[in-house]
């Protein structure tokens, strides 16, 4: 039945495969328009963009590039400075403790040999102050021990013959040596 | 009932219809929209069906020559115009560092120079061949999508005028393609493939010659002008059927109306896709078939 609709239709209806001449002049008008706008307009422009945009990039890229290895190099500086410097402290540090350690050591010797001075000095000064009180009381005790016996002597003699003994050999020992006065001294005063 | 007849060109036929019963309906339309003939019916005589001479109103300008103007040729024109406009708009002050708008055209242009020709044809022939085929895509894109445009309501595309003539470009630029390449050789190798036992050219190069010189550039009008055709006449099918259960089918038949205006939403947005994606497709095959002719020296 639809075949009897087409049938009856076809007739009066145009074939849609069959093209008209004005369609096939208006489409390629259509078509050499946008051709030539796209040709010679539009896509040239994009192309100079896409240009520009690369080079843009590229430019910026470099320029990253560049700084990157600016800072690298910095880095690599700024550690070998670091390094130096970390290494110069050593240095120095090192230097002061010997230094250090020296000084002490020198100071050390120093007063060792400034006490020994001293010491040395103090010595004989008590030695040449002992001389010196040796000599006096030398002489003194020899006075005295003369003046005593003298005294012991003078009161004593007459009354005991013991007494007379004693004078007799003191004067007897005085007479066989020169003795030193420490000699006589403590044997003037066991009297 | 005018609102949408004003757009489409209705022609009656009362006669043939009487017969057919409302259950039939649905199945009679489907045949027709398939089939892209003759009208559909009711069976009361007042639903008027789509026919194919939707796609040749009446002159308007130059009637009687052959540059003659009818609303179609105004749709495409206004398609270029459009195009022309948005391109130059996008690309008339480009920065390196794009605004939104820049954006969507460089997206535009960079979709079918990267995917499409840098893609198939490399660097070196895509450039060559990009304005043909950026013109090719954006003329299919843009002229397909008048078809959902409202108030234009028929794609530039669904009259053969537009669909052959692009063949006809995609059919030249391959041969040019092809002879620039390798001369006379283009056409020994597309017809007698090397390697290939010498009787077996008795077979194959009629086969070869067919499917290359023939079938290609009938493929690419019949895709295109078919699936414009057919788009253009389901949507003029559910939103005249709508218009008629709404308005003129008693009682319950008013619910279909519903669903056919839902159908017909849908098949809207559905028509956006396939005018994407037949622009993509005639696009991507003249791409391919110059790609084939470059590479057909062995």
């Amino acid at each position: 039945m639809l075949h009897i609709v087409i049938a009856a239709a076809a007739a009066e209806q145009k074939n849609p495969l069959i093209p008209e001449l004005y369609d096939i002049i208006w489409s390629a008008v259509c078509f050499f328009v946008i051709l030539f706008f796209f040709w010679k307009i539009a896509l040239p422009k994009m192309q100079v963009l896409l240009d520009d945009r690369a080079d843009a990039i590229e430019g910026n890229m470099a320029k990253a590039d560049d700084a990157q290895r600016k800072a690298e190099a910095m880095l690599v500086q700024y550690t070998a400075q670091l390094a130096d410097a970390r290494a110069e402290a050593g240095a120095i540090r090192d230097q002061a403790r010997t230094d250090g350690q020296r000084i002490v050591a020198e100071h050390k010797e120093r007063a060792a040999v400034e006490a020994g001075r001293i010491a040395a000095s103090a010595k004989t000064q008590i030695e040449a102050e002992r001389q010196a009180a040796v000599v006096s009381l030398r002489s003194e005790v020899g006075t005295l021990a003369i003046d005593l016996a003298s005294g012991v002597i003078g009161e004593s003699l007459s009354d005991d013959a013991k007494a007379s003994a004693i004078v007799e050999r003191f004067l007897a020992e005085l007479e066989a040596s020169e003795v030193p006065s420490q000699a006589a001294a403590p044997t003037a005063g066991k009297i | 009932m005018q609102t949408l007849h004003c757009v489409v060109n209705l022609s009656i036929f009362v006669d043939a219809r009487a017969e057919l019963t409302a259950p039939k309906q649905e199945k009679a339309l489907l045949e027709i929209a398939v089939n892209l003939m003759v009208p559909s019916a009711t069976g009361d005589g007042e639903f008027h069906g789509p026919t194919i001479n939707e796609f040749f109103p009446e002159v308007i300008f130059f009637a009687g020559t052959n540059f003659e103007i009818n609303r179609i040729m105004l749709i495409r024109f206004l398609a270029v115009a459009a195009l022309m406009l948005v391109f130059w708009l996008g690309t008339r002050r480009m920065k390196i560092i794009p605004t939104r708008g820049q954006s969507l055209t460089e997206m535009g242009l960079d979709f079918v120079r990267v995917s499409i020709a840098e893609d198939l044809l490399g660097k070196k022939d895509g450039k060559r061949f990009l304005p043909l085929i950026t013109t090719v895509f954006f003329m299919v894109l843009f002229m397909n999508i008048t078809g959902i445009i409202p108030g234009l309501n028929i794609a530039g595309t669904s009259v053969i005028g537009v669909p052959l003539f692009l063949a006809g470009v995609a059919y030249v630029a391959f041969i040019y393609a092809g002879v620039k390449k390798s001369g006379i050789g283009f056409f020994r190798t597309a017809l007698f493939p090397p390697g290939v036992p010498k009787f077996l050219y008795i077979i194959l190069t009629p086969v070869e010659f067919i499917s290359t010189f023939i079938v290609r550039p009938v493929t690419l009008t019949l895709r295109l002008l078919m699936n414009m055709i057919v788009g253009h006449l389901l949507l003029v099918i559910l939103f005249s059927a709508t218009q008629f259960f709404f308005f003129t089918a008693d009682g319950g038949l008013k619910l279909l109306g519903g669903g056919t205006l839902v159908f017909g939403l849908a098949f809207t947005l559905f028509e956006l896709l396939v005018a994407v994606l037949q622009a993509y497709i005639f696009a991507i095959l003249t791409t391919v078939y110059i790609q084939l002719a470059l590479a057909e020296e062995h």
